[in-house]
């Protein structure tokens, strides 16, 4: 119990001192663009109010899910076809580089061109960004496919859908997860930029909005929510992948020993 | 061989497609009028300062970001008290998108470099950081014991255990940084309007020159292969008495 009680309290000592800090640091303070923590957070439920989070944050995220859904089968589908092909990997690994190379910002200048600025630019914005870490992240995956499993699967006679479906994704996934991981953090800061270009409503948007007008700390009470939404969302993707690849953390576990 | 075919055809691929009905050349030029307004950016000196300021905030911010995580990160990695007080902290603070200080940026230092290089500091500092708190976490305590039995002191221990055994991990987190730093670089210039390659690109769109914008976005993505590239060097060579680089050695 108290040893409990001690790891709570190393975990939230210096939370704690921070927050506390920040909030006496400012409290007398007269900096404009530095308004006091208390003003922040008197502030925050005033302005995400639940009509606000409906309009704004809802469809951001709406817009993000869809980009990364996308992103993800597309990767995923890219790079099985062309991890499993030796020839097809090196025709275009240079190109693939190229293209995850190109910082994701700078695409939606292009996609504006071809997409306009609705909901669909920004879709396709965060699915541009998203696919090149799931893409080169599958290949390498769907490459380092064990040999003994490969060779058993072959002499078993498992082959197609099945092949696919037991073997190659299989030993594929925590690579593939790997890859999700970084297209997540990209697909929020696609989210936002793409809002602060062109948007009529979102996180970004609103954000840029109290910037603009110098509603400072309505600004802070945003960035404040930004920060909060990639925690939520760093925090569901991994407990989403420690369900899903349970079997393979079980594994590298009992492969390093037992824990020193 | 083959590497060069795919480049290719995909140069080939934008020569045709503005020709068909697929795609409008006034959206996607084909390629030799993005190669002629390639030239005509080489030709300019604007080019060549916009380039210089993206690579002095990118050299900049990478290295503050470089030499405080290495710091923090030894100091809060060897002492098991401060490693177990912060690490709820760092676990908060890392997955706050670095796009969220753009409002802040923007206030605080307007278009100038520094808002460049806040955004480009934030980000690259926690792939760093959390590097090498993996790296100090690996050292291998025998070896350690052994040290600290012939009386090494802390500094010599850190030097000499300690050190080795982390930079592997300190050049992965230097290698994934320098990628990092560059997109936040171009974004914050994109966005923000901070001089360089971004808003040069956003001067590009806003002006409706196609051709140079997508010469542009050539340049960054040619800009983001180099950094991989030197990246890649630069990790072999620090490394290349590592046995990851000296490949298999016979026992």
């Amino acid at each position: 119990m108290t040893r409990i009680l001690a790891r709570l309290g190393l975990a939230l000592a210096l939370p704690a001192a921070l927050f506390a800090a920040w909030w006496l640091g400012t409290a007398g303070s007269d900096n404009f663009y530095v308004p006091p923590l208390r003003d922040i957070l008197i502030r925050f439920p005033e302005v995400w109010t639940w009509d606000r989070l409906r309009a704004d944050v809802l469809p951001s995220l709406i817009r993000l899910a869809a980009g990364y859904t996308v992103a993800v089968l597309a990767g995923v589908l890219l790079g099985v076809l062309v991890g499993s092909g030796r020839r097809v990997r090196a025709v275009l690994e240079p190109v693939l580089e190229f293209f995850r190379a190109i910082p994701p910002p700078v695409l939606v200048p292009v996609i504006m061109l071809f997409a306009g600025i609705g909901d669909t630019m920004k879709v396709v914005v965060i699915a541009a960004g998203c696919v090149w870490p799931i893409l080169l992240n599958t290949v390498e995956g769907v490459r380092a496919v064990d040999g003994v499993l490969a060779d058993t699967c072959r002499s078993y006679g498992i082959a197609g859908p099945s092949r696919l479906w037991h073997l190659v994704l299989r030993s594929a996934s925590p690579q593939i997860a790997a890859g999700m991981r970084q297209a997540l953090s990209i697909g929020i800061i696609l989210m936002v930029i793409s809002e602060m270009f062109a948007a009529s409503n979102g996180l970004g948007f609103t954000i840029v909005q109290f910037q603009r007008s110098f509603a400072i700390p309505d600004m802070w009470s945003g960035i404040l929510l930004l920060g909060l939404l990639g925690l939520a969302l760093s925090v569901l993707f991994r407990l989403v992948e420690s369900r899903a690849l349970a079997w393979y953390h079980g594994q590298r576990r009992a492969q390093r020993g037992p824990a020193r | 061989m083959l590497g060069l075919s795919g480049l290719a055809g995909v140069l080939l691929l934008v020569e045709i497609l503005p020709y068909t009905a697929v795609v409008s050349a006034d959206f996607l030029p084909p390629t030799h009028r993005i190669a002629v307004a390639l030239g005509h950016e080489i030709a300019d000196g604007g080019f060549w300062s916009a380039l210089c300021d993206t690579l002095v905030a990118w050299a900049v911010g990478l290295t503050i970001a470089v030499v405080a995580g290495i710091v923090a990160g030894i100091v809060i990695g060897a002492v098991p008290l401060l490693r177990a007080l912060t690490a709820s902290t760092i676990e908060f603070l890392r997955p706050i998108p670095s796009v969220a200080l753009i409002p802040l940026a923007v206030l605080l230092y307007g278009t100038k470099i520094e808002s460049t290089l806040l955004l480009v500091v934030y980000a690259s500092f926690w792939q760093v950081l959390i590097q090498v708190l993996y790296g100090v976490q690996d050292v291998d305590p025998v070896a350690d014991e052994t040290a600290r039995s012939y009386g090494l002191g802390a500094w010599a221990r850190v030097r000499y255990v300690l050190w080795p055994t982390a930079l592997p991990y300190v050049m992965t987190g230097v290698r994934l940084a320098a990628a990092v730093a560059l997109v936040l670089a171009i974004t914050a210039e994109l966005v923000i309007g901070a001089p360089g390659l971004g808003s040069r690109i956003a001067v590009a769109q806003s002006s409706n020159a196609v051709a140079s914008m997508y010469a542009l976005i050539v340049v960054t993505g040619l800009l983001g292969v180099a950094i991989n590239l030197v990246a890649r060097a630069v990790e072999r060579f620090a490394l290349s008495w590592h046995q990851s680089v000296r490949g298999e050695v016979l026992v």
